[in-house]
């Protein structure tokens, strides 16, 4: 506010001034405003990362402060865990039926819902719905569904090995289904109709227009809908925690569940932060890679590309 | 109830993931002694459910009346929320004034780390007032770090109806008897046992007595001592146990099944879906708060001990299971192991043994308890020759836990007798 004081008024500046305004940016007054997102940002979520790593590094229960240095042993450790191989075995699983049979079938449910059908508004909301609820609330729920005799589904799909994982994906169908279908509901609707008013024109059937102009113009939603569908499933707990606990023995565990494991039930804290750092350094290298090689197109002259100065 | 340690919801459980957001949350209530005068005691026990909820803060506020300036924080909180919960708090070196406790290796790390007070001396005051081994599960190296509030076992509940129906007319007394029972019930088409194998606790006890009766008590202290669970009387406890998992005597879906939950291995029991179930002095009152219509077996209930093992080397009266007590925060005022007395006198036990039906750890007090079931651990207890702490409890947390979970293998017929000992061996050398 003090440099805008002294600032002249903004029609005495000529067009040509860009330089000049660059240079005259407000310092104090921008470091005022973002201190305090900083503070939080730094209390939350800086200093937490910053600790955990530090605790990776040593054999710690949790009590006092950490002494006993092992180095790298926790994650050369990690290496050797079958359960935490077994973590990222089961992370790829459902992120390849994420976007193999999920992403596909909210896009098509989209494209439905699209169409001029009757009560398509009551669908909507109805597909919306499951999105709404916790994620604890939808486990509860399906707890109930799959109970093994008096269940919905009756049988032992949350209690066969074989089966838990299958399992565990319908839920997480269930739950995001609606929420990938909004998104690519809101996505078609932004396409101009003129396109398919002149793709039809010009003798294009339904697929045809689908394939080539509504599946381009859906690019960048797909891209954005992937790559949270991708991040939710590293970071996946709450669901499995409460529908299977990891179990049947430890087969439907994620890196979260067995970081709580670890941290919380073994007191194993300094192999617990280790198995955190894992889970944020693979969120944050998959983050970055899918902005600079995925995602750069759809973000082209917003903030990420630093105003062309990369 | 303190002494139920078990899922009262499901849903709950995930109070325990939140318990890592409730510690921002927590960061308030440390406050101990305000400028007013008044001395808070903050108190987290787990009976989280009426009777005992009632009667604890009942408990609390006569005990502020008669001495001015103290001031409860009660937080009742459900087993594994609480668990969770206390385990942030302690971590982060702000233990509660006085919480709930099982004893055992996690009592025992706790002490280690400063963050309990040694009460030795002052429990000592009215240990006398107090069952034999009632401390037993607090004690280690000479010193007292809780004062024990109640007491139990663990031991099969049955369905003397489904029991007779399928021809097996006397409690099986050796382990042999006890499989040829579970083979008669399955032809008779009833399911002999209901196991919550969701939560891997409930599974454990069969392993533990299994090594008890093979190896007898001092195996079990030895091999912790050791650090060596690989040893012969252990693998011939798994092999045991494999002949009886051979024998398929679970419910469907039993490895997803909760304890206390709507089809949960209580209710599976307490509706007359299953023969039977090994566990603590609990399982009647959650089996009746399970079931249908919360009625429960009533009558048909029964109770016996584990079986003997022929040619083992424990007793058929060494007893497994474990009761609660209160430990007291590095921090608490005075008025905290003041207000552990108070509990302790017989009449205010005697509210607990009446109200709750647990079986109080004050001599005095054991004429209270009125239910038959109760009795029958109580005379169990009263004529035991050992006893021995729940695994998950005895031990320190991590090796705890890996028998939970290579129990659990076990009892999936996912893992050879062999490997759940060497698994729990790497698991204590590990610490």
């Amino acid at each position: 506010m003090l440099t805008d004081e002294r600032r002249p008024a903004p029609a005495a500046i000529p067009p040509p001034a860009e330089a000049v305004r660059r240079r005259r940016r407000p310092w104090p007054t921008v470091a005022l405003f973002l201190s305090p997102a900083l503070f939080l940002f730094g209390l939350l979520v800086l200093t937490p990362i910053v600790v955990a790593a530090y605790a990776s590094f040593f054999n710690w229960n949790g009590f006092g402060a950490p002494s006993n240095f092992v180095g790298l042993d926790n994650f050369r450790r990690l290496l050797t865990d079958e359960i935490f191989v077994g973590d990222l075995r089961r992370t790829l699983l459902l992120i390849t039926l994420s976007l193999g049979i999920q992403i596909p079938i909210s896009l098509a449910l989209a494209m439905l819902l699209n169409e001029p059908l009757r009560g398509r508004r009551v669908y909507r909301m109805l597909f919306f719905a499951p999105y709404v609820l916790s994620e604890v609330v939808t486990a509860v729920l399906f707890t109930m569904v799959f109970s093994p005799n008096q269940g919905l589904i009756a049988g032992t799909w949350l209690a066969d090995t074989d089966t838990v994982m299958y399992a565990l994906f319908f839920v997480i169908s269930w739950k995001y289904f609606g929420f990938h279908t909004i998104l690519y509901l809101a996505g078609r609707q932004s396409i101009p109709p003129e396109l398919h008013d002149a793709a039809a024109m010009d003798g294009a059937g339904p697929w045809q227009a689908f394939r080539h102009i509504t599946l381009p113009l859906l690019g960048p939603t797909i891209r954005i809908s992937v790559f949270l569908s991708v991040l939710g499933t590293i970071q996946l707990f709450d669901m499995v925690w409460v529908l299977t606990g990891g179990g049947p023995i430890r087969s439907s565990e994620t890196l979260a569940v067995t970081m709580f494991q670890e941290g919380f039930k073994r007191y194993h804290v300094g192999y617990a932060s280790a198995i955190s750092m894992v889970i944020f350094l693979i969120s944050v290298t998959f983050g970055l890679l899918y902005q600079r090689f995925v995602l750069r197109r759809d973000l082209e002259g917003a903030v990420t590309t630093m105003g062309d100065q990369r | 109830m303190s002494s139920i340690r078990f899922n009262r919801r499901t849903f709950l459980e995930f109070a325990g993931a939140g318990a890592a957001a409730a510690v921002l949350g927590g960061c308030s209530d440390g406050e101990g002694e305000s400028s007013t005068g008044t001395r808070a005691i903050r108190w987290w026990h787990i009976a989280n459910t009426d009777p005992m909820l009632s009667q604890w803060a009942a408990m609390a506020s006569r005990f502020e009346t008669a001495h001015p300036g103290v001031k409860f924080k009660i937080t009742p909180l459900e087993n594994e929320a609480f668990k969770t919960k206390l385990t942030t708090n302690i971590q982060a070196g702000d233990p509660p004034d006085i919480f709930h406790t099982w004893g055992g290796g996690v009592l025992f790390q706790q002490a280690e780390a400063g963050m309990v007070k040694d009460l030795t001396a002052d429990v000592g005051g009215w240990k006398d007032t107090l069952i034999p081994t009632a401390l037993d599960a607090y004690s280690s190296g000479g010193k007292t770090y809780a004062s024990a509030v109640d007491t139990g076992m663990v031991g099969f509940w049955y369905n003397k109806e489904l029991f007779a129906r399928a021809g097996v007319n006397a409690p099986p007394a050796t382990w042999a008897d006890y499989l040829d029972a579970v083979r008669r019930l399955k032809a008779a088409g009833t399911t002999p046992i209901a196991l919550a194998g969701k939560e891997k606790w409930p599974g454990h006890y069969y392993w533990a007595y299994l090594a008890m009766r093979v190896g007898g008590l001092d195996a079990l202290r030895q091999a912790a001592a050791d650090k060596n669970f690989s040893t012969p009387d252990f693998v011939a406890a798994g092999t045991r146990l494999a002949e009886l998992v051979a024998l398929q005597p679970f419910q469907t879906g039993f490895l997803a099944a909760g304890y206390s939950t709507a089809d949960g291995q209580a209710a599976t029991v307490g509706n007359g879906k299953a023969a039977m179930e090994l566990m603590g002095q609990w399982a009647p009152v959650v089996q009746r708060d399970n079931s249908a219509g919360k009625k429960g077996l009533g009558d048909k209930l029964g109770f016996f001990a584990f079986p003997a093992v022929d040619g083992g080397k424990g007793q058929g009266t060494d007893v497994f299971g474990g009761g609660g007590g209160f430990a007291v925060g590095k921090d608490a005022p005075p008025e905290a192991i003041e207000f552990l007395k108070f509990i302790a006198q017989p009449e205010n036990a005697r509210i607990e043994a009446k109200t709750a039906g647990v079986l109080p750890v004050v001599a005095a007090a054991g004429d209270a308890v009125t239910d038959p079931n109760l009795k029958l651990v109580g005379k169990a207890l009263a004529a035991s020759t050992g006893f021995q702490l729940y695994l998950d409890q005895a031990y320190a947390p991590a090796v705890g836990q890996q028998v939970n979970d290579s129990v659990a293998e076990l009892l999936a017929g996912k893992a050879t007798p062999e490997k759940v000992a060497q698994a729990i061996t790497t698991a204590a050398k590990q610490g």
